[in-house]
């Protein structure tokens, strides 16, 4: 059974979208949750990538990935009407959905991706929803369009201030938590790093934070425990136990560690895939 | 032996004429192994399987007891002595067809039984030399039989089409074979499988080079061939629930099958470190992600390991340990915490273990592993221990030795303890019942506490064998196949 993609673009210089056939995870899929792929069945290398959105009618749902090693680059590289041989999912816990009043969600570069179907429910939910949208620099932003019309408040900040504020997101978070009426709770998805320096503001201002974790995963069904982490010292699993836990309580130094564990073998797989792809003419 | 002397032996037993105290004049006849030091090197079996003389001289050590004492020792009874002659007398094709009336994959348990512990131990001629290694090489038979069957032999009859649907969850033994014995009686049954390729444990866990994945895809294609459909990448739990497979998708029995999988930790510190493998994971990336192919084409890559230790006694730790030598360590160690004889592993993976090199370190148990400021592994500190009484699992306590830490080199360790119950079915199956372990409860007729709903293999056993999940499948596919013959005709849809 393999997954046609429907349609395919790019959203910046290395990301990119794509809507896949995948009809049963269309209809289970809830925000939060996520899928794991493989390109094909002998070689490929399983990878786990948010459901950014479904539509059930349809049958599809929807990818958004960033190109940083070999198999988000060959996603990159394939076109509508390709294949993907295997699309697993829907996996892991739901968000836990409510009513909170208040609530920041602050996504940091590729993180807007899993960060948008959250923040639609929340805004369904009935909260009200303050977006702060982090990137390295205007080009590489993402997803503003899709938060606009969610967010009773959209902050962006670029690093080098090529636009909006020119900031790291944990600026205006703080800024926010120093208000009269600090939120009440703040979802908070982006790089490890990102995550880590979030929950260290929102810890001080005691405002419950949620974040999503992206380990390295293999079968994401808890078979491996390859993607555990530390909370409050304990283990626990990602795939099954997250991938959404308390930010207050994640061992996010630990987490940066373990996903750099193959990071030299990865960097020679994704430059090897380079130089095949100059040779084939995609480049 | 001389090529005189066996065509004796062969002359005497197509007369009959064959006599015990000839049979027992025939040495056990050893399978044909890779050199240890070039197996390392590759992934290929280990044993290459007997010869058509191994196989016939092997045969004819058996006594043909009245009573076949072996037949007790196997979970599905296979008629050993009528197929061992069989293959004494010539005959391959008969010797495979008796043991399929009762095994489906003899390919791949002849392979891996604990034969010693089941049909060889009750063997007549072992206990005449008081020794299991002595007992008739069944397993090795088996196994001969099976691989001699190059013309793939057609599919089993299927009986005509019911139109009832039965949903099969999990596709390792247990399910392999349940699967076959309700198509057989013309059921349209699916087997849901969480992972991109059938196989269960046999594929992701046991090791190419003790059972050649190309030999479980052959049983695959079987069910294939019967018609059974094979739905790869489903989840059930996330991508369907077992209510909804049945209320709204139309299946009228189920069989469970997930196996155990979730992997136990010991609860030391430094288990999050970087280059700290639970065996499943280790495994996987070897075996089912083929990271020995890794920057060859497979784009999963595994630890680049030195020295590993790997910790535990049983057929996993053994797989894992020879897994890593196979992927390049230069030094293994296997660290168990009671004493070679207490190892639960089979004694054959236990001499090949040793024989390729594996270093064992008997009576320790890490206390804790150590990291660097990048949090890699770099040594782990283990405790001494020694016997104690025995305890409720029949075997003596291990019990530590206060202070005699001490520390091992190693940047890899992989903790080959065991496996606990899945919770994925417990929490998206309301009314099913589960032991204080997570197993989930099954009467004589491995039904479950759910109408239509049956289990077995790991999740019910725990960790269990291939051939006891494969007994299990068995008895459930012969409950649901009577379950669904009184079910009111009503619900038979024409197929
Ligand atoms: C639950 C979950 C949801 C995810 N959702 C998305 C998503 O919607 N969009 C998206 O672009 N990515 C997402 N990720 C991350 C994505 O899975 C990885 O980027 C991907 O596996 C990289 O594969 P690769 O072969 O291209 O790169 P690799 O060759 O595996 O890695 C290249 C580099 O990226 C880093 N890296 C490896 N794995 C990860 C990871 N899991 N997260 C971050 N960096 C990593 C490594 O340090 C390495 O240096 C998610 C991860 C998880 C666990
Ligand atoms: C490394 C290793 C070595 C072993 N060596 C031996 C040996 O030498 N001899 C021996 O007899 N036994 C051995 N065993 C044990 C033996 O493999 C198991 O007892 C046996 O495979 C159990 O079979 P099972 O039918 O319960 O299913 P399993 O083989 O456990 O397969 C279960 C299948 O169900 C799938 N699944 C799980 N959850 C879901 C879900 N929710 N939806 C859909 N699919 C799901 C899994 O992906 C898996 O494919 C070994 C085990 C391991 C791990
Ligand atoms: S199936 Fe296993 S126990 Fe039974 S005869 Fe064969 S090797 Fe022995
Ligand atoms: S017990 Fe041993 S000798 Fe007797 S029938 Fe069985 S295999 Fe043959
Ligand atoms: S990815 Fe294997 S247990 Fe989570």
């Amino acid at each position: 059974m393999s997954h046609k993609i429907v349609s395919k673009s790019k959203l910046s210089e290395n990301v990119f979208t794509a809507e896949i056939e995948a009809s049963l995870i269309a209809q289970a899929g809830k925000p939060g949750q996520f899928v794991v792929i493989s390109i094909n069945s002998e070689y490929s290398e399983r990878i786990p990538l948010t459901i950014a959105d479904a539509d059930p009618e349809k049958g599809t749902i929807r990818l958004i990935w960033q190109r940083v090693g070999k198999t988000t680059a060959e996603l990159a590289d394939m076109k509508a009407g390709e294949k993907i041989a295997n699309v697993v999912g829907p996996l892991g816990k739901p968000t836990h959905l409510k009513n909170f009043g208040t609530v920041v969600c602050v996504g940091g570069g590729i993180g807007n991706a899993p960060l948008l179907p959250i923040a639609k429910a929340l805004k369904k939910a009935g909260n009200k929803i303050i977006s702060i949208l982090g990137a390295r620099s205007k080009d590489l932003l993402i997803l503003e369009d899709e938060f606009t019309p969610i967010s009773n408040e959209l902050i962006v900040t670029t690093d080098d201030g090529s636009y909006g504020r020119k900031a790291l997101v944990t600026e205006p978070l703080k800024e926010l938590c120093q208000r009269d009426q600090k939120p009440d709770q703040a979802f908070v998805i982006g790089p490890a790093i990102m995550m880590k320096y979030c929950c260290e503001v929102t810890k001080q201002f005691n405002v419950p934070t949620q974040v999503s974790l992206n380990t390295i995963m293999v079968d994401a069904t808890g078979m491996c425990g390859g993607c555990r982490v530390e909370i409050e010292g304990k283990p626990k699993f990602v795939c099954v136990d997250g991938p959404e836990f308390d930010g207050h309580k994640v061992n996010f130094d630990l987490m940066m560690k373990r996903l750099d564990a193959y990071k030299d073998q990865e960097k020679k797989a994704y430059e090897q895939y380079k130089k095949h792809r100059c040779k084939i003419g995609l480049a | 032996m001389t090529e005189k002397e066996r065509q004796q032996l062969l002359k005497k037993q197509k007369t009959g004429e064959l006599k015990p105290a000839d049979r027992y004049k025939i040495p056990p006849q050893d399978m044909p192994e890779q050199d240890p030091v070039e197996r390392t090197s590759n992934v290929n079996e280990v044993a290459t399987g007997y010869t058509e003389t191994h196989a016939r001289l092997e045969a004819m050590r058996c006594l043909q007891c009245k009573n076949a004492p072996c037949i007790e020792g196997c979970p599905v009874q296979i008629r050993i002595q009528d197929f061992i002659a069989a293959i004494a007398d010539g005959d391959f094709k008969k010797a495979l067809v008796i043991i399929r009336e009762n095994s489906l994959l003899p390919a791949v348990c002849g392979r891996v039984c604990p034969q010693e512990v089941q049909c060889q131990q009750k063997c007549t001629v072992g206990l005449k030399f008081k020794d299991v290694g002595k007992a008739v090489s069944i397993g090795r038979l088996e196994r001969f039989a099976a691989d001699i069957d190059q013309n793939e032999g057609g599919a089993p009859a299927v009986a005509p089409e019911t139109g009832i649907k039965v949903a099969i969850i999990g596709s390792g033994p247990g399910g392999i074979v349940a699967a076959a014995d309700t198509r057989k009686a013309g059921h349209d049954v699916t087997i849901f499988e969480a992972f991109h390729k059938p196989g269960g444990v046999m594929v992701y866990g046991i090791p190419e080079f003790r059972l050649p994945k190309a030999i479980v895809q052959k049983e695959i294609d079987v069910l294939t061939k019967m018609g059974v459909k094979i739905v790869c990448n489903f989840i059930v739990g996330r991508t369907r629930t077992i209510e909804q497979l049945m209320k709204e998708d139309g299946f009228e029995a189920v069989y469970i099958g997930v196996g155990a999988g979730l992997p136990r930790f010991m609860g030391i510190e430094g288990e999050s470190l970087v280059g700290v493998y639970s065996a499943n994971e280790y495994l996987t990336r070897a075996n089912l992600m083929k990271a020995y192919d890794f920057g060859k084409g497979a784009d999963t890559p595994i630890a680049l390991s030195k020295k590993v230790a790997v910790i535990g006694g049983g057929n996993v730790t053994m797989d894992s340990a020879r897994t890593a030598l196979r992927l390049g360590a230069e030094k293994v160690y296997l660290v168990y915490r009671r004493t070679e004889k207490e190892m639960p592993a089979r004694i054959e993976e236990v001499h090949h273990a040793k024989e390729e090199g594996i270093e064992f370190h008997i009576l320790q148990s890490p206390k804790r592993i150590i990291g660097d400021q990048n949090s890699h592994v770099t040594a782990i500190e283990c405790l001494k221990y020694r016997l104690g009484e025995l305890d409720e699992s029949g075997r003596c306590r291990p019990i530590p030795i206060e202070g005699s830490e001490f520390q091992l080199d190693v940047d890899t360790v992989i903790i080959a303890i065991g496996n606990i119950a899945n919770p994925l079915i417990r929490q998206t199956t309301p009314g099913l019942q589960f032991n204080k372990w997570g197993n989930i409860i099954v009467d004589e007729n491995c039904k479950t506490s759910l109408q239509g709903v049956y289990a077995g293999g790991d999740i019910v056993l725990g960790a269990a064998t291939v051939i006891l999940a494969m007994g299990q499948g068995r008895i459930a596919a012969a409950a649901i196949n009577k379950y669904l013959e009184k079910k009111p005709k009503s619900h038979k849809k024409p197929g």
